[in-house]
């Protein structure tokens, strides 16, 4: 009499080969183990290209110099040499692409004017040993509370004392 | 709102991304699974250690802890961000994750359990497809239960005595082997909390082991009840119409009271061990108090006091034990002790998870968690009282539906 | 006189205890391909942050936002500006208003739950800002906990997710000791500070790196014994966050004080 035993262990055996075929379709080739080995390379190869093939936003204000070299000389020359066009005019590219000087209809980079937008430094925060305490800065409640800071102040030379 | 910030609300300084990720149904999780283990724990005692008393509740424990079985994942399903791709884990296992090891562990296991149960019923369904067979008109359900039943033999028809006895042996070496797979199955669950370095609260080697031991008591008691439940409906339901059923009315005795005071014992066994681990826990990490002492402490003592030591300690472990241990023990006594602790598991499972999350990794902030309790979208249901009751009823749904197929009332055909 | 046969049994447990635990770490493939891959690959990639420098602005959180399509208003970031203030009588109060999205424009430091701190400039002892993103640790536990190879470390050292493959399970955000990771609100998949992948392969600096008009963040190679960076990290006195969890963090800090958490 053939031990019946055993039967369940072949269907599980069965179900396992079922698994083992799909994985083949399932799982993408060039899923395995790669440099760090399996702990922390463990994924798929093509990934890391796709990370490499997003779109860059932020083109640096080297890249707006040429067009715009007038504001460009002027605020190198002022307090805000270190600030990014893109800071306050906002990033070049979006992820459609570099909207701003690729696309034919070159649109305009709407820029934060917001008294917010200037706080972010030039709110007074007291504190001695950060970079902070050394940035001027005004009482928003008190100075000039209702209109721009643009409206005086010109970002690309601030200081109303005139050009360094 | 992005997930978790909608029931999470933070106090003090808690870093920008933290929110209560882990929400009900990784509670949820590990109690399905805790009953899963503990259930067939329970069934193998019989099985392996021949305690006779436990005979009747051994049956229902191995098919209650197959309709678990099925239940375990679903909270899971409800959780991911992407349950569909839930098979990925089987897919590209990476076992340096204890997640990773439930494609396999539960596979394992419910390969165990389904083998089991086929030897436990194998002459049943012998018997009922050779009844089938004879029948000369078949309807189309008797048809699809013909069907269902053949297969469901394997092709394996032999019931000789010699045949049987080889199931039984079967039958023991599954069980035994069932207890440790039973006890990695929990223990991972267990893992996978206490070895996140980054939880000050989760991150213990006793976590493994503490879930374990309260897996157990969790299935002991849920298959304690059913058992009780079941006996008794069965009794009132034999009383008003005798015809139907197969048994006599001499063999029917509703829950008999030396099985539910044996199975006791071992409830109570496990509870202790259960509860030293975690005092011990608590003992040695207010000891050594490191960094996160004081912390977690905070949240122990103050914030989840009540949820801890009411909830789970008192209501949860402490009165179930003095019902157990106090002498003459009634049915009804049993049926009160072992509700409470099931809520005391369950307890013991929301403190780990959401109380590990009640505190911010900076140690200087706090988090609190609003379980959902209306439900306006897709998210607070599945992620909220409603999906943790769906989850809750689902066993004993599956139970009905499983035991039309594994019946485990009549004594005659099964072993 | 020892017989043949005690000889043998003596030397081959010498032998045994003998052979060098080294044997081992050779035929260990981890470290074998460790060793490979830090071969092979010329970069490993390093930050460093300046806290001294630093000035709570946010242009930085800003840019990351847009740089790497985080919606704006979702209260999640890839990097993020802390502020602490000590105060003269032993109490620390910190925060990070929506991560420093919007920078910090008041002196009251947000406790949550609608309430607000003020400190007087009298009472402070010391205050600065700390910039926070991902270390792409040597030993990430993020990576070692995905059940899926979904997130991993690519050999240049950048911890990366894929996003086709993650399973929003949540695990590697639980994992991770610094809270750098969160589900993106639009994707659905873990989202982490990548160091900007798609630009510093290309030469370019990260986002952050970009808008901080301060010099507060910089990038390197610590590989590149020339690199500005390098320099930096392996002569001056630089520190990383919760060095107790092994993790290795790749994320340097100057003027790292004992009270950042």
């Amino acid at each position: 009499m053939k031990n019946h035993v055993f039967r369940p262990l072949f269907a599980v055996i069965g179900i396992i080969v079922l698994v083992l075929a799909a994985r083949i379709f399932y799982v993408p080739k060039d899923f395995g183990i790669h440099e760090r080995g399996y702990m922390y390379g463990w994924y798929r190869q093509a990934n890391i290209e796709d990370w490499k093939k997003v779109q860059v936003k932020y083109q640096g204000t080297e890249y707006c110099k040429d067009c715009h070299d007038k504001n460009y000389a002027s605020i190198k020359k002022s307090p805000h040499q270190n600030v990014q066009c893109e800071n306050c005019h906002g990033p070049a590219g979006t992820a459609e692409g570099i909207v701003h000087f690729d696309s034919d209809k070159r649109p305009k980079l709407t820029i934060d004017k917001s008294r917010q937008q200037c706080l972010r430094c030039h709110f007074p925060l007291p504190y001695p040993s950060s970079g902070r305490s050394k940035i001027k800065g005004i009482d928003p409640d008190k100075h000039n509370p209702d209109i721009e800071c643009s409206m005086c102040h010109n970002p690309h030379h601030p200081n109303l004392e005139g050009l360094r | 709102m992005v997930h978790g910030e909608i029931w999470t609300i933070k106090e003090l300084f808690v870093t920008p991304n933290e929110y209560i990720y882990w929400s009900v149904q990784i509670v949820m999780y590990p109690f399905m699974t805790g009953l899963v283990a503990g259930a067939f724990v329970l069934s193998s005692l019989y099985h392996v250690f021949g305690i006779k008393e436990l005979k009747d509740i051994a049956r229902f424990a191995l098919v209650f802890s197959f309709a678990l079985l099925f239940v375990a994942p679903m909270p899971i399903m409800l959780h991911l961000q992407f349950p569909f791709r839930g098979i990925n884990v089987m897919m590209t296992s990476h076992f340096t994750s204890a997640i990773a090891a439930f494609g396999i562990v539960f596979f394992t296991y419910g390969a165990i359990v389904a083998s089991e149960l086929w030897f436990l019923y194998r002459k049943h369904f012998v018997v009922k497809a050779n009844a089938l067979r004879d029948v000369q008109d078949k309807t189309m359900l008797q048809w699809m239960e013909y069907l269902m039943y053949t297969g469901l033999t394997l092709g394996a028809f032999d019931i000789s005595e010699e045949s049987l006895h080889r199931d039984e042996k079967a039958i023991k070496v599954l069980a035994g082997i069932g207890i440790p797979v039973a006890c990695f199955l929990h223990g991972y669950a267990g893992f996978i909390f206490g070895s996140v370095k980054a939880n000050a609260l989760w991150m213990t080697p006793l976590m493994p082991v503490i879930f374990i031991m309260s897996a157990i008591v969790s299935g002991i008691a849920l298959c304690m009840i059913t058992y009780i439940v079941v006996m008794e409906y069965r009794k009132f339901m034999i009383k008003r119409a005798r015809k139907r059923w197969e048994v006599s009315l001499e063999e029917v005795k509703g829950a008999e009271l030396h099985v539910v005071t044996m199975t006791a014992k071992y409830l109570v066994f496990f509870l202790i061990f259960a509860i030293s681990l975690e005092l011990l826990d608590l003992i040695f990490r207010g000891y050594t108090a490191v960094k996160s002492w004081d912390m977690l402490r905070t949240i122990i003592y103050e914030r989840d006091f009540y949820d801890i030591f009411i909830m789970q300690y008192g209501i949860g472990n402490l009165i179930p034990l003095i019902l157990f241990l106090s002498p003459g023990l009634t049915i009804r006594r049993a049926v009160l002790g072992v509700l409470l602790v099931l809520f005391g598991v369950f307890m013991m499972r929301w403190n780990v998870v959401i109380g590990g999350q009640a505190f911010s990794l900076t140690f200087a902030g706090f988090m609190h968690y609003h379980l959902p309790i209306i439900p306006h979208d897709w998210e607070t249901f599945k992620e909220g009282l409603g999906g943790a009751l769906t989850i809750f009823i689902m066993p004993f749904v599956l139970f009905y539906f499983i035991a039309k197929v594994f019946p485990v009332f009549s004594t005659k055909e099964s072993h | 006189m020892i017989t043949r046969r005690d000889f043998l049994k003596k030397s081959v447990m010498i032998a045994g205890v003998a052979v060098p635990l080294t044997a081992f770490e050779i035929i260990d493939p981890e470290k074998l391909f460790a060793q490979v891959a830090a071969e092979k690959t010329k970069v490993r990639w390093v930050f460093l942050i300046d806290t001294y420098k630093c000035v709570g602005c946010g242009f930085c959180v800003k840019g990351c936002k847009n740089e790497n399509e985080i919606p704006y208003d979702a209260n999640v970031t890839r990097t993020w500006v802390e502020r602490y203030v000590l105060t003269k009588d032993g109490r620390l109060f910190a925060d990070t208003p929506k991560g420093a999205r919007d920078g910090f424009t008041t002196t009251k430091i947000d406790l949550g739950l609608g309430k607000y701190q003020d400190i007087k400039k009298d009472n402070i002892e010391k205050a600065y800002f700390v910039p926070k993103l991902c270390n792409q640790c040597e030993n990430p536990p993020c990576v070692q906990v995905c059940p899926v190879g979904a997130t991993y470390q690519a050999p240049d050292g950048v911890v990366l997710v894929d996003r086709t493959w993650c399973i929003g399970c949540g695990y590697c955000i639980m994992a991770c000791p610094y809270g750098v990771r969160f589900f993106h609100p639009v994707h659905h998949t873990a989202e982490k500070c990548n160091f900007c992948y798609h630009r510093i392969t290309k030469g370019m600096k990260t986002a952050c790196i970009e808008a901080c008009a301060f010099g507060a963040r910089k990038i390197g190679n610590i590989k590149d014994p020339n690199d500005p960076v390098t320099k930096i990290i392996r002569t001056e006195r630089v520190g990383v966050l919760k060095s107790e969890f092994g993790t290795k963090p790749q994320a340097f800090y100057i003027g790292l004080d004992e009270e950042v958490r």
